[in-house]
């Protein structure tokens, strides 16, 4: 018998497996990733006639990488695991006496002669060898930049009761309203200008 | 009485599925959505370092792509097992690095021009000469922002 009462109804139940299959596919494709890493900025290319600033030498604290992967700070051999506390008590030294127009009013660290005067005078120079592996060099980046970030952490949150790296984040959040950007983009500045991160590499040298 | 006797002997009603397809579809159309196609296919190790103190890489119309690793089996014949810089899909050498920077800049809006950032996709077993050869050439095209891709995670893993 033949029905009269309008077309047949196509069988729709076959259409979740349909969609299973494809949601399956691009479940497995899907790589939802947003990359992160260490954000750094290269030194432009100085002009050859002008002269390099005169730096004290115990403004620069110096960072070298031999070939092996060992850490050769200020002279000294040490343990990569050391270099974070060894940037932090050189950074917050704050050596230069009170009364000078370079003292450091909330440096808490030692305060000896013999190390940086303030945090904005103080270089980090990194120097490494072409033999060096890039995740060693990763390493030693990551520690520095990690000593910048735990002092900027401390002064943010004696200023601004948070983290600097959580302002940080927010701020470069493309989600973040401009009001509130506008906010956070003082308290960042005023922040990076307390510890500016000042990390001079050096040419690469070749074998030694 | 009886009549509710009756009832129990109906057994449960079984579950409506009509709804199945549209949850499906529903996620379905999220992935769709979401999935971002590779563009180039690598053809160099890429296992990158590990560190903690990252920042993510926003805006991804304003990065610029490059890769070095030692190249992958099947172009180990042709190409050596020393690390070798990747761009867009070919092996490069060192100072070819500039002119792609300057012809990737020019591929891009006007008003983003001045503000893209060069992201340093370099495999762990690297040596930093290769690096520093890329960095001279990006100096010199005044490509100066640059990110160290690099997995979350604990950076003293890096030394084993």
């Amino acid at each position: 018998m033949s029905r009269r009462g309008g077309p047949a109804e196509v069988n729709a139940g076959s259409m979740a497996d349909i969609a299973f299959l494809l949601l399956i596919f691009f479940l497995v494709t899907t790589t939802i990733e947003t990359d992160a890493g260490l954000d750094r900025m290269l030194p432009p290319i100085e002009p050859p006639t002008e002269k390099p600033p005169v730096i004290k030498e115990k403004n620069i604290f110096t960072v070298n990488i031999n070939r092996n992967g060992q850490l050769l700070v200020e002279e000294e051999l040490i343990d990569i695991k050391k270099l974070r506390e060894r940037a932090m008590a050189f950074l917050d030294n704050g050596g230069a006496p009170s009364g000078t127009p370079e003292y450091c009013s909330y440096c808490k660290g030692k305060r000896l002669s013999d190390s940086s005067d303030n945090p904005a005078k103080a270089i980090i120079s990194l120097k490494n060898d072409r033999e060096t592996k890039y995740s060693t060099y990763i390493t030693v980046q990551n520690e520095l930049v990690g000593a910048y970030n735990e002092l900027r952490n401390r002064e943010a949150q004696r200023l601004y009761r948070r983290d600097f790296t959580d302002m940080e984040a927010e701020y470069l959040n493309p989600e973040t309203d401009a009001s509130r950007k506008e906010d956070l983009k003082e308290k960042v500045k005023r922040i990076q200008e307390l510890f500016p991160q000042k990390l001079s590499e050096a040419e690469t040298g070749s074998t030694n | 009485m009886s009549k509710f006797a009756k009832k129990k002997d109906a057994g449960l009603p079984a579950v409506n599925t009509a709804s199945l397809p549209d949850i499906v579809f529903m996620l379905l159309f999220f992935f769709m959505t979401v999935t971002v196609m590779k563009d180039s296919s690598l053809k160099v190790e890429n296992t990158l370092p590990n560190a903690s103190e990252t920042k993510k890489l926003e805006k991804k119309d304003r990065v610029i792509y490059i890769y070095v690793g030692k190249p992958t089996s099947q172009y180990k014949a042709q190409f050596g097992e020393e690390a070798r810089i990747q761009l867009n899909d070919k092996f490069s050498s060192p100072n070819e690095v500039g002119d792609y920077i300057l012809s990737e800049r020019a591929k891009k809006p006007q008003e983003i021009q001045n503000v893209l950032t060069t992201a340093l996709k370099v495999d762990r077993n690297a040596n930093m000469g290769l690096i520093a050869d890329i960095k001279a050439q990006l100096r010199k095209v005044n490509a100066l922002k640059v990110n160290y891709t690099t997995y979350d995670g604990d950076a003293f893993n890096n030394l084993q």
